[in-house]
This record gives structure tokens, sequence and C-alpha cells, in this order.
């Protein structure tokens, strides 16, 4: 059988010691390198591992800026087949909503595909909902928190997921969509050789005008219910811990803490 | 050696001295972790250990000690591999990593100023939340700083930045006579006199014990990236070695590492490594303050490994990347450790041309003598960690076997004009390799200076050359 994946990719700040400006409210993003998402690496890492197995081939999409390109070419060093970026300036300032729906409508231009590989969440924005959103707007079943592909059949594959205290088993039909959990398996490093034959592959660039839905209200800001009124670094978090108990006992504790902290 | 036998009375008074009774264990009150280092096979239990806080209740110790003619034996966190912390003719053990805090970090002067019994994780990491770096780097983390200065601990980058010795500004010392002197200081130039300083670094607790170091300290380099290069043999591997070397570019790190050593950190990590292709590789680090500085260097070494036969070069180059290879190489010696029953271990270096040629004879050794051989190590600099381990074979037989191979070990470093340790020192275990490794001249001048230090030889006495 052969399989055709698509993994949804995300270009992240380099260093989660990323700070916001106090004033502005911006991120301060000068001077810092940025990186594929981490987890999106597990999602990428599954997908080649299943061409390997299966046969296929494996797609890697993205939306962002021009530079986000980089990481299409990252990916490719680490083995994927064909890159699609999602890149416009009416997609710009985009929430979970439209993110997802944009993506969705690049799936559609991506051609035919058996299954669609997302990472669990994304470093910046934390949210998890891409995925699954994505899922329902193509309207194919998405499955979260997958950490072990226990198999894969013609019609459908079945995976384990993780929910904490239990772990389900889930058989989803094909075409679907799977969110990925951390170590499912250990991401393969880019390949230098790889990087090197790979340095003038074509990556195609979709802007609005190629999308079918050409209905601007769905993209971007525009496209955005969620309207951010202001980001600011959380109040630093300064260790406290409250103790009620016997003088002597206090103060014993009190001398062991000090100690222990080395502040004597 | 005649030594006044520890008594109840000795016990009291050293009490008294430190007049905190948690802080001198004595007898059954000994934990069975001072009795032996990392290695294990050396054992002997102290009289009383004395867990200090200070250079002078270092040095009230050490004044007892001297006026009674009590040997001591000074530790850290017991991390070390020739048995150099092992009280082998008993009394006290001055436990220093209680001495643990970082006294003052002088951004002027670029130095750090700490006591013996930081560890070194706790170190690279204050240091480098100051975006300052302290680049001595070796596999334990848990050791303390003090142990590195004793035993010139060299480490990882050690190709692109030196040793231990070369990051010592200067040491607070306390003498066997219980006198606490200083040598060196924050300065950066330094001709006066014998370099002091430079003979505490490694000297293994025999001249005298460190309770202050003043540590020089670098810019920290922004940007890291690891190259892990599968070669088809590990003679493909090691044989690139010094042609890295010789096209001038500097990696902070080459290393060399083979798939069952990987296998067996996996295994201790529970965490896969990001390759499984082959059974040789090299890793090689490179570090700079751009990514563009750091490709240009690493570009000309991709030709090279590549022209040498290597099946692909894999880049690292995020903290994620950097962690999957770096954590499991920083597990070998403890993954090592946990695939066997026992082992002993071979440090020696060589000069860089020959590691080749050192790392191909140990290999073979394993056939000859019928015992498994695991190696690793710091192929950029010539220093090669071999392991021999005992595996199910009797100890009669673990002790024949593993003579013949340590023989046959220290005999090629020497042809190869190497030397005994490149790094874990000489302690107890490794002193009939030094004796046979250096000249008679040479090491009646370190009994000389040994004698100078501590006359009454007292002092973490049966080590290195005596």
């Amino acid at each position: 059988m052969n399989m055709n994946i698509i993994v949804c990719i995300k270009q992240v700040p380099g260093s989660n010691k990323v700070e916001v400006d106090p004033v502005t409210g911006v991120l301060k993003r000068d001077g810092i390198e940025s990186k594929m998402n981490p987890y999106d690496l597990y999602a990428l890492e599954t997908a080649l591992r299943l061409k390997e197995t299966y046969g296929g081939t494996v797609k890697v999409i993205s939306m962002g800026p021009p530079q986000a390109m980089q990481i299409i070419r990252e990916a490719y060093a680490m083995g994927a087949d064909e890159g699609i970026l999602l890149s416009d300036r009416k997609f710009a300032g985009a929430d979970v909503l439209a993110t997802s729906y944009t993506l969705s409508q690049g799936v559609r231009e991506a051609g035919e595909f058996d299954l669609i590989l997302c990472g669990k969440q994304t470093t910046d924005g934390d949210t998890a909902q891409v995925g699954p959103e994505m899922a329902e707007y193509l309207d194919i079943p998405s499955v979260s928190n997958v950490k072990r592909i226990v198999s894969v059949g013609e019609e459908a594959i079945t995976v384990e997921m993780d929910m904490t205290h239990t772990v389900e088993i889930a058989k989803v039909k094909f075409p679907c969509l799977l969110a990925v959990e951390k170590d499912i398996f250990m991401p393969r490093l880019p390949s230098y050789v790889k990087m090197r034959e790979t340095k003038d592959k074509e990556i195609k660039v979709i802007g609005f005008s190629n999308l079918k839905d050409q209905d601007e209200k769905k993209y971007g800001l525009n496209g955005s219910p969620t309207q951010v009124k202001r980001i600011f670094p959380p109040e630093s978090n300064s260790k406290r811990e409250l103790w009620s108990d016997s003088e002597e006992v206090l103060a014993d504790k009190l001398f062991k803490k000090l100690k222990e902290e080395k502040f004597i | 050696m005649n030594y006044k036998a520890f008594d109840e009375k000795d016990y009291l008074n050293i009490r008294e001295i430190i007049s905190d009774d948690e802080r001198v264990l004595y007898r059954e009150r000994i934990n069975e972790d001072y009795s032996h280092d990392e290695l294990g096979d050396i054992k002997c239990y102290p009289d009383v250990v004395v867990q200090v806080l200070s250079a002078e209740e270092v040095s009230k110790v050490m004044k007892y000690a001297y006026e009674n003619n009590i040997p001591v034996t000074p530790r850290g966190s017991g991390t070390g591999l020739v048995g150099a912390a092992v009280p082998i003719y008993k009394g006290i053990v001055i436990d220093m990593s209680k001495m643990n805090r970082i006294l003052e970090l002088d951004e002027e002067n670029l130095t750090v100023t700490v006591e013996p019994g930081v560890l070194l994780m706790e170190l690279s990491k204050y240091v480098e939340e100051h975006d300052l770096f302290y680049p001595p780097d070796p596999g334990e983390k848990t050791a303390t700083i003090g142990g590195n200065i004793n035993t010139n601990a060299g480490g990882m980058r050690a190709v692109k930045y030196g040793v231990t010795r070369d990051f010592v500004r200067g040491l607070e010392v306390v003498l066997p006579n219980g006198s606490i002197v200083e040598f060196g200081g924050k300065v950066v130039k330094n001709s006066s006199g014998y370099s002091m300083k430079d003979l505490i670094v490694g000297s293994e607790g025999t001249l005298g014990i460190v309770t202050k170091a003043i540590l020089r300290l670098l810019p920290l380099p922004k940007k890291a990236i690891s190259l892990l290069i599968p070669f088809p043999t590990l003679e493909h591997a090691i044989r690139t070695v010094p042609l890295i070397i010789k096209s001038k570019t500097i990696p902070t790190a080459i290393e060399f590492m083979q798939r069952e050593t990987i296998i067996d950190a996996e295994e201790f990590l529970g965490k896969k490594f990001p390759d499984n292709q082959s059974d040789a590789y090299l890793l090689l680090k490179f570090d700079g303050n751009s990514v563009e500085e750091i490709q240009a260097s690493f570009d000309k070494v991709a030709d090279i490994c590549l022209e040498q036969g290597a099946l692909d070069i894999l880049v690292a180059d995020t903290d994620e990347r950097n962690d999957s290879i770096w954590k499991a190489r920083g597990a070998f010696l403890e993954a090592i450790k946990a695939s066997t029953t026992l082992m002993d271990e071979v440090d020696v270096v060589v000069p860089r041309n020959k590691v080749s040629e050192m790392v191909e004879f140990s290999h073979k050794l394993q056939d000859k003598f019928g015992i498994r051989i695991k190696s690793f190590g710091h192929a950029g600099d010539g220093n090669l960690h071999a392991y021999i381990l005992k595996d199910d074979l009797s100890d009669e037989e673990w002790e024949k076997r593993l003579d013949l191979a340590m023989g046959e070990m220290y005999k090629k470093a020497r042809e190869l004009n190497g030397q005994v340790s490149g790094e874990h020192g000489i302690g107890y275990a490794k002193k009939p390799y030094l004796n046979q490794s250096l000249a008679p001249e040479i090491l009646e001048i370190m009994r000389g200076i040994k004698k100078a230090f501590d006359p009454k030889n007292i002092l973490n006495p049966g080590k290195v050359c005596q």
C-alpha cells in the first residue's frame, strides 16, 4: 500500500526564553532565531516511519511568512518529499480558527491524502486546537494524544491515545487526522547531505488567490473572532510557602529550609 | 606507615573542634559510601568523617591531625575512578561537599569564586544564567569542582578550550600543618615564582586541601551546533579525526562512540538515540556567535568526513536535538557500568595523531584475552576511555585477564609516547602504571614535592607517587 501523508509544521521562536516588552506588550523577536516547532518533529518522524514501512509520500505544509521556508527546507533535510507554504499578507494575524481554516483550504490544494499528522501543540501558541479544528473543516475524523501506532490497514489506522489516566485504542478510517504525542518516535536529525541535495528543491507557495474560498472574511485578522487585548509577562513567580505549627517546630523547620536554600 | 591509632579520645576532640555532632560521623554512623569511590573496588572505611563548612574548620582538623599524626583524606562527591578519595590508611575523611556556596561572580575580572563542594552542574548553570561560560565539561556533572581541580579534569570541550587547570586562577589551600594559604589570585598573568596553584591542580588531595577556588570564565558562545556522523566502521571514524584537526577548524569536541554503548545508554536513560544506522559515530560540536560563523567551519569538516566514507552528516542545531545526543553521551559511563557486574577503566592519553592506533589496539584485545572492553572518548584530544568488563567471569579469571589487558594497553600507550592518565588521575589504582611510565628521576622529584608540602606524610598518604 502507498500512504499519502501530509504533515503540518510551524516555525516558532528558537528559544523558550522569548521576552515580552512590558511597555508595548509585543514579543521581542529581534535577533531571536527560529526553529521548527519541536512537537511537529514527532509528527514528521511518524510520517517518515510510516512511509518507510508502507511506501508513499510525505508532504509538509506550513502557514507563515516567507522565512518559514527555512523549516520546509529542514523537513526536506529530514526526508520530506514535497513542501507547501501558505503565505499571504491576507493570512496575517490569524487566530486558531482562521489558521485552521486557511490550513484546511491549503490541504485541499495539496492533492489526495490518506493521513494528516500534526504535533500535539506548538511551543508559542500552546493551544493544541489547530489540528482538530482543521479536521472539522475537512470533515474527516481526528484523534489527538496519539502515543503509538498500533497497526495500519488498507482502510483504517489503529492508534493508542494517551488520556493521562487511561489509554484508549481507536481505529480510525482513512482519510483522517492524528495529533501525536511527544516521544511517539525519537525524531531523526536533519541530514547535511540531504540538505545539500535539496538546496534548490521547489517549495510550492500558495497565496490567497490560489485558494478555492475567496471570502476574505474567513482569513487572517478578519477571520479571527479572538481579539488579543494585551500581551503581558506573567508576574514573576517568587517562591512562597505558608507554615503553621508550634514555635519550636517552626524555628527548626525555618532553620533547615534556610540551610537547604544555602542562605546560612 | 606509622600513624597514631584513632581512638575515642580523638573522636571527642574532633567533635569539640567542630562543635556540631551531626557533622562528625564516627564508627557505625559512617555511611558505606565513604569507604569507596565511583569505581568501588578499592574499599576502606575511615575512623571518622568530618563534614566541614569552612576553611577554618578544615584548618583546625588538619592541625589536630598534624599534631597527632593521623592520616587525613579529603573527599568531594566521590565520583572519582582511581580510589584517590579512599582512606587506605583509615584516619579522618574530610568531606568537603557541604562547602558548596558560590561566593562571588566578578563580571569585571570574568571570574567566579566558589567553595570546593559546588557541583559542576550547579556551577555551569549559574554562570550560563549570566551569559558566561565555564568550559571544562567532564561527563560526570555531579562531581564537585574541588574534585575536578584535584584531578585536573578535562572533559569534552578540551579540544578547543583546554582542561580545568587552564581555568583555575587562584586557590585557597589548607596545608597539611593546618595553615591556610592562597596561591594565585584574580590576576591574568603571574610570573611570581613557582606556579603553586598549578601544582595543586591535579595533586589529588595529596599536597593540600582546596577550600576556595577562583575560576576563569569566558563569554558564553551564543550558538552551538553538533554534528553526528555515522561511519561504516570504527576505523573509518577514528582515522578521520587527525584529518579534521589538520584542517585547522576547531571543534569544541570530537568524540567517538559505538552502537553497543549507545544501546546501553538508551536502556539506561529509557530514551532513544536519534539515529541507529551505523555501528560507529563521530560526534563533533562547534560553537560560536552566529550560525553563519559555525556553518563556515563545519562545511569544511563535512567534506572531509564524506571523503573518508561517512554515511551521512546529521545536524543537531536546536537545544532539543543537542540534548538527545549529549544526554546519551553524558550517560555512557553509568550505562556501561549498569551493563556489567564489575569494571575497571583505562584513561590513557596519547598524541592526537595516535588515537586511532590506540583505539584499534584496545579493540583487538577483546578477542585476544576473551574479555569485553568498551571504549568511547575524546578522540579529538587523544584521551581514550576504555572500560574492561567482568561480566560472568570468575574472580580469579577476571583478575588474570584484567591484568593482562591493562598491562598491554598501558604498554601500548607508552610506545605511542602517551601518558597513564588523561583526566581521571592516578590515585591508588594506577600507581603501578605511573611507576612504569615515568622515569625514576621524575618520580623522585614528585616525592620530594610531596615531602616539602607534607613532611609527616599525613595528607592522603599512599597515593599518586608513593
